[in-house]
């Protein structure tokens, strides 16, 4: 069974995130970018397949200008088998992904594909399961635990009350939420081997999507400042504070 | 120009994002129609009908339903959405699985995770962990849009608005619910409680939660966590609070042992009045905090508990 995972190319979680003075975007100049993290639990679990034998290929798709294929390089150095860069320099929206991922796999025809379920950027949660109905096929979304059994996979999903179990027919789609796995760290070697893995670069213009959105940005602004608080002194001042200053309780 | 609004409830009953969603919708002006699809969920559409500002209920009421497949789901509300303006639903688990399924098969972008409506076709929501606010303008001619309902207050009550049964039953053979655990809990759920108490790593285990308790039990509050506590198996995921958790506005928030990392902020900055208590002084959770408490949450916790 092939494995095909989307990777998207976000900024590191860890950067603190800076409006540009236009107040049209998110100032990403200069700023260290990373694989989306939820995409390398996908990655992690793609490879954890193949070690199992339940796959035999990874192939590892990201969308994007030239820079994506840093991200790319990344799930090859996790021990995928070989990448696709589709490129462009328009912003996509998840719906212009999905078309263009659900065209990769009718050419790929994989049995299973895992994304993460949301970027860390734009906080949409909608690839997935948009690939999944535009591909026709059944989706289990926010997973916390992937077993394969025969032409099925079992998939247990995070949900607001707790844990749903569902089994969904083969080929189908996964989204990883963060308890599925936890990512290994690519070693030295498997980085240097990464850098000699295939690397297939299309156009998105030869896939006849089109890929403008109907959604316009109109403004990005920075969120509203929270007033800095005081610090209390014991237990005492804040059963205080909270009874007769902010009469909360 | 119609709305129509998928309610959320999980069959026994009407869950209050329905009621915050059709606020949300009443401020984008058109009918608003609530489709009820669950198993045996008669009296729940009867409890959305009295909603202020909904026209018609409609009410799919078949075993397929019962677990809001998504498969399912996605297929029905195309069915009953057709003709509508805006198709709405909550940015709950539920609303997030089913819903860009819909949007994908009528061609359209989805607009997740609304926290304020300019007009019909503008929509202001958190990018980046809510580190960013996007305004968006959609010029497709359906709307799908999923609402974050801790950021809308919940419509008023009127006299029950009439409720019709739709008879479709959508069953896809591809997918199949096998079992659920649903944490059972006497509290509030975190997204509904007007005072939340979170631990985080610093809780050190599981069993310490219990320390929560009394104090929960006090305040009326429901009781959370940060990723970190969730990872390390002192709790169930369904308490994590955050950017990829649950979203949560109350009166309220006390945060335990968990240091503010912007993933958790992003999910709790939003809480009226915000109390930490940390041993950390420097912990960035004291920079949203109204009232920061410096000190072990082993002697601080017994003693909240026994002054409240
Ligand atoms: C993609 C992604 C998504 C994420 N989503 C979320 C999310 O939704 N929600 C979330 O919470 N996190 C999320 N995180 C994780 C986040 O980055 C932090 O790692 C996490 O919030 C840390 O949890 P914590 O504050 O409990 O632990 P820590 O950061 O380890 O903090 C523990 C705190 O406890 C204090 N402490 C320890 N002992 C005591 C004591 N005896 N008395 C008082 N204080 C004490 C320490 O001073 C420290 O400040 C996400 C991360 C990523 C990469």
């Amino acid at each position: 069974m092939k494995v095909l995972v989307p990777v998207k190319r976000v900024i590191d979680y860890n950067v603190k995130v800076r409006v540009n003075a236009e107040n049209t975007a998110v100032d990403l100049t200069n700023t260290k970018m990373s694989i989306n993290p939820f995409c390398e639990i996908a990655v992690e679990e793609a490879v954890r397949l193949k070690e199992k034998g339940t796959a035999t290929e990874v192939v590892v798709v990201s969308i994007g200008d030239k820079s994506c294929q840093e991200q790319i390089r990344t799930a090859l150095a996790l021990g995928a088998d070989r990448g696709i860069q589709i490129d462009t320099d328009v912003n996509l929206d998840s719906l212009q992904v999905a078309k263009l991922l659900a065209k990769v796999v009718e050419e790929e025809e994989p049995g299973l594909v895992i994304l993460g379920k949301q970027s860390i950027d734009s906080d949409n949660n909608q690839t997935g399961q948009m690939l999944a109905a535009l591909c026709g096929l059944p989706q289990g979304t926010f997973a916390s635990e992937v077993a394969i059994e025969g032409d099925a996979v079992s998939v247990t999903r995070e949900v607001d009350g707790g844990l749903q179990t569902v089994k969904l027919a083969l080929p189908a789609i996964v989204t990883t939420d963060l308890r599925l796995n936890e990512p290994r760290y690519a070693s030295l070697p498997n980085i240097m081997k990464a850098k000699r893995k295939p690397l297939a670069v299309k156009s998105a213009a030869d896939f006849g999507v089109a890929l403008e959105s109907k959604v316009k940005v109109l403004k990005v602004t920075p969120p509203a400042e929270r007033q800095g608080g005081i610090k209390v002194a014991d237990v005492a001042e804040l059963v205080d504070k909270l009874k007769t200053e902010a009469k909360v309780i | 120009m119609a709305i129509l609004v998928y309610a959320e409830h999980d069959n026994a009953h009407l869950k209050s994002e329905t009621s915050k969603m059709i606020n949300a919708a009443g401020q984008m002006g058109g009918d608003i129609h609530v489709l009820v699809a669950g198993e045996n969920c008669q009296a729940i559409a009867e409890d959305a009908a009295k909603i202020a500002g909904v026209q018609k209920v409609i009410v799919a009421d078949a075993a397929a339903y019962k677990d809001q497949l998504a498969e399912n789901i996605a297929d029905l509300v195309l069915e009953v959405g057709e003709g509508y303006s805006h198709i709405l639903a909550a940015a709950t688990t539920t609303g997030k699985n089913f819903m860009p399924r819909v949007a994908a098969l009528l061609d359209v972008a989805q607009i997740s995770d609304i926290i304020a409506v300019e007009s019909g076709d503008t929509f202001v929501r958190p990018i980046y962990a809510g580190n960013a606010i996007a305004t968006v303008q959609s010029e497709d001619n359906v709307k799908v849009i999923t609402v974050r309902a801790s950021a809308f207050d919940a419509s008023a009550e009127q006299d029950a608005a009439p409720v019709e049964a739709s008879g479709s039953v959508i069953e896809s053979a591809k997918s199949e619910f096998v079992s659920q655990e649903l944490t059972e809990s006497e509290r509030p759920e975190l997204t509904a409680a007007d005072v939340i108490i979170s631990g985080g790593r610093g809780m050190q285990n599981g069993d310490n939660f219990a320390l929560l308790n009394g104090i929960a039990d006090k305040l009326g509050a429901a009781i959370g966590a940060s990723r970190a506590a969730v990872d390390a198996g002192f709790v169930p995921n369904d308490m994590q609070v955050g950017q990829t958790g649950k979203i949560v506005a109350p009166q309220l928030y006390i945060a335990v042992g968990i240091s503010g990392a912007i993933q958790h902020l992003a999910g709790m900055k939003d809480s009226k009045v915000i109390v930490a208590i940390n041993k950390d002084e420097e912990a960035p959770i004291f920079q949203v905090a109204d009232y920061g408490l410096v000190g072990d949450l082993f002697e601080v916790l017994p003693e909240l508990e026994s002054s409240l």
